[in-house]
């Protein structure tokens, strides 16, 4: 036996038994950070390669939504901060080391980028607005005039928007379920494909349906196999990684982990996409609201079981 | 320059607590909240175990990953090695925590995260840690381990000793003699 007892008392909030510093807040900023991720990345793409008109919900209106959702996201990183006052400090430093630190720097580009972008299209999807200011509509139409360019930073910035929200956990040897490098592109990916997943939910025209589904099931196919990787890749790691991966094969987070994130929100609405481009009629929405459920969840539960998996158990 | 750090005898700790207690008057540790706790470490099967007693506290790591992971620079290391936290850079973003893997860090009711500081205020002073001044049966020894005279590096020398999660790679400088 091997048995470790804290005898002097130690209950402290938010780390003992095991860490629970970061509750909704977390995985509902890393959801809505991917989701923005993938709406910007596709959106910029399908600019790029001037489909705009042919894809105009995921070029267009989709993205009138990616400032909204990522000031949400924004808010409950600050809420999530116990000493709020300092927010500023995030600005006040550049540290390399960090991943947090890259991520709130990255923030900083990609949320006026992501409120410019929209403006950008503004008038495409609601002609009667009109933008106030004579010096903002001069600098809406010198981005319109270099809108490949700024596209291209979009997708770099998306792209490591995505990235980012599983690096930033990975980058936490102390807690084995965290620490490994398959979470930066298994967030990607979830990402992407939530943000296909919106697309889907909003799109109104067939061609875009079907587009949309057909990317979404290979973000899917990726994701699973990222999620096998995943596992092969902590069983044939340290005990302590072998212990990680055990609280999903047969531990705590099984069931809901298999069943609910990988069995109703990727398998099953992988399925349904199918069936839909093989003529099925089956409404888009289901799978897409299962992809978001599944992407919200998957983030809910890697959170708090990163947190659960430790080096020491007492 | 120093290097400070602290040597644990575990064959002379009794797990008597007076540390924790010093530690939480010294430096005015909210309730609920401990910078120091004892640790009874019980190993083998019946009827032949061994139990290890140790003060254990924020390991002052030469690698740190709670400053490596902090993106203010709160948390930084000090002259002589101690790892400290500048409580007015500090957001309580909570990456420190999630990056010690010896859970060493709370959240400070503040709001600033809070940890052991090698009762620095003392130290500067020319006094020891309030935990190793207080301690019955003299088994916590603190010191700079790169003068080679120093007590801890005699200890060190001259006994077999451990880290804690050595395998982690943070190089801690808390060293408990066995």
């Amino acid at each position: 036996m091997h048995e470790i007892t804290i005898t002097s008392g130690r209950n402290m909030h938010l780390i003992d038994p095991y860490l629970t510093i970061w509750g909704w807040e977390i995985p509902v900023y890393l959801f809505l950070g991917g989701l923005v991720s993938g709406i910007l990345f596709f959106s910029a793409l399908f600019f790029l390669r001037g489909k705009a008109d042919q894809y105009p919900t995921i070029v267009y209106r989709t993205p009138l939504l990616a400032p909204l959702f990522l000031a949400l996201g924004l808010l409950a990183l600050f809420l999530d901060l116990e000493y709020k006052l300092h927010v500023f400090r995030f600005y006040t430093a550049i540290r390399l080391e960090s991943p947090m630190s890259w991520g709130s720097w990255t923030l900083a580009v990609i949320f006026p980028m992501s409120i410019l972008w929209a403006l950008m299209h503004l008038h495409r999807v609601y002609p009667q607005i009109k933008l106030p200011f004579r010096w903002l509509n001069q600098g809406i139409a010198f981005l319109n005039r270099h809108a490949r360019l700024f596209a291209w930073i979009l997708i770099v910035y998306a792209s490591l928007l995505g990235m980012y929200t599983g690096i930033l956990l990975s980058a936490f040897n102390a807690r084995p379920f965290w620490n490994t490098a398959i979470l930066g592109p298994l967030f990607l990916v979830s990402g992407l494909s939530t943000g296909l997943a919106l697309n889907l939910l909003l799109a109104k025209n067939h061609q875009e349906i079907q587009l949309l589904s057909k990317i979404d099931i290979m973000a899917i196919a990726v994701e699973l196999f990222l999620i096998i990787h995943l596992f092969m890749g902590f069983l044939a790691s340290t005990q302590i990684h072998i212990e990680a991966a055990k609280l999903f094969l047969g531990g705590p987070y099984t069931a809901e982990f298999w069943i609910l994130v990988v069995g109703l929100g990727l398998i099953f609405p992988g399925l349904l996409e199918f069936l839909e481009i093989r003529g099925r009629c089956i409404p888009r929405q289901i799978a897409a609201s299962l992809i978001l459920f599944g992407g919200l969840l998957l983030r809910f539960i890697v959170v708090e079981a990163g947190q659960y998996s430790q080096w020491f158990s007492w | 320059m120093p290097r400070y750090a602290m040597v644990v005898d575990t064959q002379r700790c009794v797990g008597c607590a007076d540390c924790v207690v010093a530690c939480k008057t010294e430096n005015n540790v909210p309730d609920g909240f401990c910078r120091d706790w004892i640790v009874q470490d019980v190993t083998g099967v019946f009827p032949d175990l061994q139990m290890e007693i140790r003060s254990e506290r924020c390991n002052h790591c030469e690698n740190a990953p709670c400053v490596r992971s902090c993106p203010t620079g709160a948390s930084y290391i000090e002259e002589g090695g101690i790892v400290l936290v500048d409580h007015d850079k500090c957001t309580g973003c909570k990456a420190c925590i999630a990056a010690c893997p010896y859970d060493a860090r709370y959240v400070h009711p503040d709001g600033y995260v809070d940890k052991c500081t090698f009762c620095i205020h003392r130290v500067k002073e020319g006094l020891e840690p309030a935990c190793v001044e207080v301690c019955p049966t003299q088994c916590l020894h603190f010191g700079d381990l790169a003068d080679p005279n120093s007590e801890v590096s005699q200890l060190l020398k001259t006994r077999h000793y451990h880290t804690l999660i050595p395998e982690a790679g943070t190089e801690p400088k808390i060293f408990f003699l066995t």
